[in-house]
């Protein structure tokens, strides 16, 4: 468990960094929290040439909330989220979600935007981001590029990133006071990544859901966004019936995989009664 | 002041809580050279070669050896209970001819430093001929080394033992009544990996082993054997250790290699095993299928118990020989009558990691099958479970009870017991019946809330003997020597509570050297619930024959007799007042002739047997299959608690292990026998969040007769019976008799019980 040998930079500027990234491109990794890349190193799993340490760079250590949402800069570590980061709604559900991640030590290193960057499709950011329709900025000497979530994932541990861009800033879109949340994990233990999560977002008015957003995560090789369910919630009050059949309906949808901690079956009932919870929560 | 039976602080504590531990990664030697063990990659297969020129290439890298390099050592042999048949079944510290598990040592590296050595590891080539792995030890007996040793099958023995007149049992009964359970493989994990440092020196030419545990003189004699060495040349020194369990400590391939390389290479060899290597090099253990029939009457008496099960031994069988199949059969009939019995335990090997004792070995998975088998009984009879347990008890009258059959060598003689009484104390801790109708109303609502409880009866003291040397020196400290070893559970605290008690002297004055070769000429070690009975008896031989010592010395210098003295707070003072000495004084006047000393021999022939029952409340929800551990409590008698504070925290920390194997911990292999769970990631510990406080009733009721303390053993009470009680919490939550059959209780296997599938 030594990892193989590495060298280390450690750029004093964001240039500096993306022009390390920029000459060694697919030799070298972005060292943030490093709370999932230094283990896969260690196991040598993953063998970079060279870590790109972006610690130094308190450039990109920033969240803050503007009319078109919330900011989350590359260095914002999970811990961040304990306390609610902007009023209102997603404040709230960040604040929660991420309670569910690791453990209390690992939060104080692992960065959101490293979770998405490693792409694993249990990981409670990767879900939110999906959910609710993230932007990801990514940077390089060539500008910065605007990716949807929808076209960042491309399956488990991998990304639409470039091997010169760096994941600068995640951009989630801003949540009204209209909205309310659910989310809703199982894990075999405290802090393990999800057999099965899933979160659930609904702008309701007189007793009417207007606008809803739905996602599942550890079922697929990235996290989904059920969005024909979120059509089947629009127009109509989040009843128990309603929701019930919403969660039969994911039911349906998903096509989970089996590995030692969980068989297909299990995991299609769990995703099942995780669409039920998340969705009571948020109607409640 | 009295020291025995007091909550005293660990004496041990004090470099562990600053930080100056000697565990094994803190020992170095000037010049020391890191070994890394290459492993094999496959699962079963016949070795065509082992390349390893590219890494010997490799600057920093200083040997790499193969088998045809130690060409000339002996297979490690068995520490306990070794037979015969088993001989051709031993592994060689490197492999030969044949790669039988992930993870077999097949090469050594010695580099400069620990990085060198994992990059040379990775450049060495195994060439082998993949075979289909045996991964079924139920399955029928497939060849060991095909062309190596013709014939030789993977069933190395069967155990039979039996008593009574089965089949008169069986014509008798009222009902037949069988199950069929399995308890998954998982091991003890200590915190700290094992690791080894090996120094020659070349003065004395002797070799110093650094980081052993558990067996330090058994193992110094057997690594003695293997290298061909003169007696005096090999001594071992136990530092802190981070845990054993039973795993940690065995003699393993790693030890003899970095010994054998501290002698080659003239330079300190350094090992330090990583996690991922422990979970596939260390011993196993667990992993065993029974099934039971029972012959009952109508009041759920056993008139009769046939038993078949199969331990799944992994590769090779390793230094416990027999142990684990041997305890099996030998407890399972438990705290129950039983009158007639025959069982048959299948010693079967598989492509898996080899496997060992761990913490209550052949207990934990031989109370969950009887245990299983008792709450099959009261349902299949409409009986309640806890009336079923009340027929079957042995009766205090009945004690000392020979149950007419041997274990590790010694006959099973409960030596006394109140199994009875035990659990009226349970059932009136837990207000049973009170209990059971809140839950039961708690199921009315909706709820899936269970009770389960579970009986055992634990085996401790194991011989033969124990040396215990005490002396004291001019400044009236004391220091107790044992061959006995530490494990971290409180052994020099519990000795030192012991001879403060006998010999009245202030428990801080004392200090205790255990694990030390070159200190004391023999010892047994740290295993089977034995230290505190073993050496806590030997104790207290060696301080009364120190006390006799000093009084009579004392006598003479007074010029008054030894009955008129008494050792009082470190003094001899006389009984009626008057004239006084400290201990020290008579030490300095002994000095000439010895000094002041007491030895002490404790020999056993039988073990004691302490017993308990486990107790767990849990609640389901079926909708995610997630088990939450309401309450736990474990009810123990220890015969005599020397310290009880230590002892609950032994019952508190095996519970947690218990709750590990019962829930989360299995090491999961693929059809090829690639291990699925070789890390933390996959390989579930329980934490804090997934244990709940563990309620403990430590009782003394049935002190042991066979020591001088009335002592028994308290290391493996908190683990016994985990997964029994767990199992009968869940089938009551669910209201579903007899659905748990099989350990871990995963959410997928709970999944499959909901559904109605088979796990």
């Amino acid at each position: 468990m030594k990892p193989s040998a590495f060298d280390y930079f450690r750029p004093a500027s964001l240039s500096e960094a993306l022009a390390l990234l920029a000459k060694y491109k697919d030799d070298c990794k972005i060292l943030a929290g490093g709370q999932s890349l230094v283990p896969a190193m260690n196991f040598r799993l993953a063998r970079p040439a060279i870590l790109i340490d972006i610690n130094d760079l308190g450039e990109l250590d920033y969240i803050f909330a503007d009319d078109n949402g919330l900011h989350i800069g590359a260095l914002t570590r999970h811990a961040a989220f304990h306390r609610r980061v902007v009023d209102g709604p997603l404040g709230a559900l960040l604040s929660k979600v991420a309670r569910h991640i690791a453990h209390y030590p690992i939060r104080q290193r692992g960065t959101f935007a490293g979770s998405l960057a490693h792409a694993d499709p249990a990981s409670e950011w990767c879900l939110v981001a999906t959910a609710l329709n993230a932007a990801i900025v990514a940077k390089s000497i060539r500008g910065d590029r605007r990716i949807s979530v929808g076209d960042f994932f491309n399956g488990t541990f991998a990304t639409d990133l470039a091997a010169d861009e760096l994941l600068a800033e995640i951009h989630l879109p801003a949540m009204g006071p209209g909205w309310r949340t659910g989310f809703f994990e199982f894990s075999r233990r405290a802090g393990d990544f999800a057999l099965g999560m899933a979160l659930a977002a609904l702008r309701i008015e007189d007793g009417i859901v207007r606008e809803a957003r739905l996602g599942v995560g550890g079922v697929a090789d990235r996290a989904i966004r059920l969005e024909s369910l979120e059509d089947g919630l629009v127009g109509h009050a989040a009843s128990p019936e309603l929701i019930d059949s919403i969660a039969r309906e994911a039911w349906a949808l998903v096509t989970p995989v089996g590995d030692i901690h969980a068989s297909p079956e299990y995991r299609r009932d769990l995703i099942a009664t995780a669409v039920r919870r998340a969705l009571t929560e948020a109607a409640a | 002041m009295s020291h025995i039976g007091r909550s005293l602080r660990r004496i041990e504590d004090r470099p562990l809580l600053r930080g100056a531990g000697a565990f094994a990664a803190d020992c170095n030697a000037r010049d020391q050279l890191h070994m890394r063990v290459v492993r094999s990659p496959v699962a079963f297969g016949r070795i065509l070669g082992i390349e390893t020129a590219e890494a010997c290439a490799l600057d920093g890298v200083v040997a790499i050896w193969t088998i045809a390099d130690v060409a000339e050592l002996p297979p490690i042999d068995f520490r306990q209970m070794g037979l015969e048949a088993l001989a051709a079944y031993r592994q060689f510290v490197l492999a030969r001819d044949y790669v039988r598990y992930v993870g077999e040592p097949v090469a050594v590296v010695f580099a400069v430093d620990p990085y060198v050595a994992e990059d040379a590891a990775d450049l060495v080539y195994c060439d082998i001929d993949e075979q289909a792995a045996q991964l079924d030890a139920t399955a029928p007996p497939v060849a060991f080394k095909p062309d190596i040793y013709p014939g030789l099958l993977s069933e190395p023995a069967v155990l039979r033992r039996a008593y009574g007149d089965i089949d008169a049992a069986f014509a008798a009964a009222e009902k037949i009544v069988a199950v069929e359970v399995k308890v998954g493989r998982h091991t003890g994990v200590p915190l700290e990996t094992r690791g080894a440092l090996g120094v020659y020196d070349a003065d004395k030419d002797v070799v110093t082993l650094y980081g052993v545990a558990k067996v330090p003189h058994y193992n110094r004699d057997a690594i003695t054997r293997m290298l061909g060495l003169g007696p005096g040349r090999l001594q071992l020194s136990e530092g802190h250790v981070g845990g054993g369990f039973g795993i940690r400590g065995e003699l393993y391939p790693e030890d003899v290699l970095v010994c054998a390389a501290a002698l080659r290479l003239h330079r300190p060899v350094k090992w330090i095993e990583d996690r991922k290597e422990h979970l596939l090099a260390a011993n196993h253990s667990r992993d065993q299928v029974y099934r039971l029939r029972a012959a009952v009457d109508k009041r759920g008496f056993i008139l009769g118990l046939k038993a078949e099960f199969f331990t799944d031994q992994g590769a090779y069988v390793r230094t416990h020989g027999t142990t684990v199949t041997d305890l099996s059969a030998a407890m399972l009939p438990g705290p129950y009558v039983i009158p007639a019995y025959c069982v048959e335990g299948h010693i079967r090997l598989t492509n898996k990691t080899p496997a060992g004792t761990y913490r209550a070995p052949g207990r934990y998975e031989s109370t969950f099958a009887r245990e299983r088998l008792i709450d099959k009984i009261a349902s299949d009879l409409g009986l309640s479970p806890v009336e079923v347990r009340r027929a079957n008890f042995i009766a205090a009258e009945a004690m000392p009870f020979d149950r007419g059959i041997q274990t590790l060598g010694t006959g099973v003689v409960y030596d006394s017991g109140k199994y009875g009484d035990l659990l009226e104390r349970v059932l009136d801790r837990l207000d049973y019946d009170q209990l059971q109708q809140e839950l039961a109303a708690r199921r009315d609502r909706g709820e899936h809330v269970g009770l389960g409880v579970a009986c055992f009866v634990e085996k401790s003291g194991l011989g033969p003997q124990d040396l215990v040397r005490i002396r004291v020196d001019g400044r009236g400290t004391i220091e107790i020597v044992t061959g006995v070893a530490s494990v971290g559970q409180g052994v020099e605290t519990v000795l030192a509570q012991i001879c403060a008690e006998t010999i009245d002297v202030p428990i801080e004055r004392i200090s205790v050297v255990h694990g030390q070769t070159d200190r004391i000429e023999i010892g047994f070690g740290a295993f089977a619930s034995r230290v505190t009975v073993m050496a806590g008896s030997a104790v207290k031989i060696a301080s009364e024959a120190l006390r006799d010592r000093a009084l009579a010395t004392a006598a003479k210098l007074l010029q008054t007799t030894p009955d008129t003295l008494r050792l009082s707070n470190g003094t001899v003072e006389a009984i009626d007042g008057g004239a006084s000495l400290p201990l020290g004084d008579v030490a300095l006047h002994l000095e000439e002739s010895g000094g002041l000393t007491g030895e002490g021999r404790f020999v056993a022939g039988h073990m004691t047997y302490p017993y308990g029952i486990h107790a767990a409340q849990v609640k389901v929800d079926p909708s995610t299959c997630g088990i939450t551990i309401e309450r736990y409590l474990v009810g123990y008698d220890v015969g005599r608690a020397i310290n009880p504070m230590l002892i609950e925290g032994q019952i508190v920390g095996a519970a947690a292990q218990g709750i590990g194997g019962a829930l989360l911990e299995e090491f999961v292999y693929d059809e090829n026998g690639q291990p699925l769970a070789a890390s933390f990631a996959d390989y579930l510990m329980p934490t804090c969040h997934e244990v709940p406080e563990i309620e403990v009733l430590l009782r003394e009721d049935a002190p042991s007769p066979l020591n001088p303390l009335g002592v028994k053993g308290a290391g493996e009470a908190g683990i016994n019976a985990v997964g029994a009680a767990l199992a009968a919490a869940i089938d009551a939550a669910l209201q579903k008799p007899g659905v748990v059959t099989q350990l871990p209780i995963t959410p997928a296997r709970l999944h499959a019980i909901l559904r109605g599938r088979r796990p």
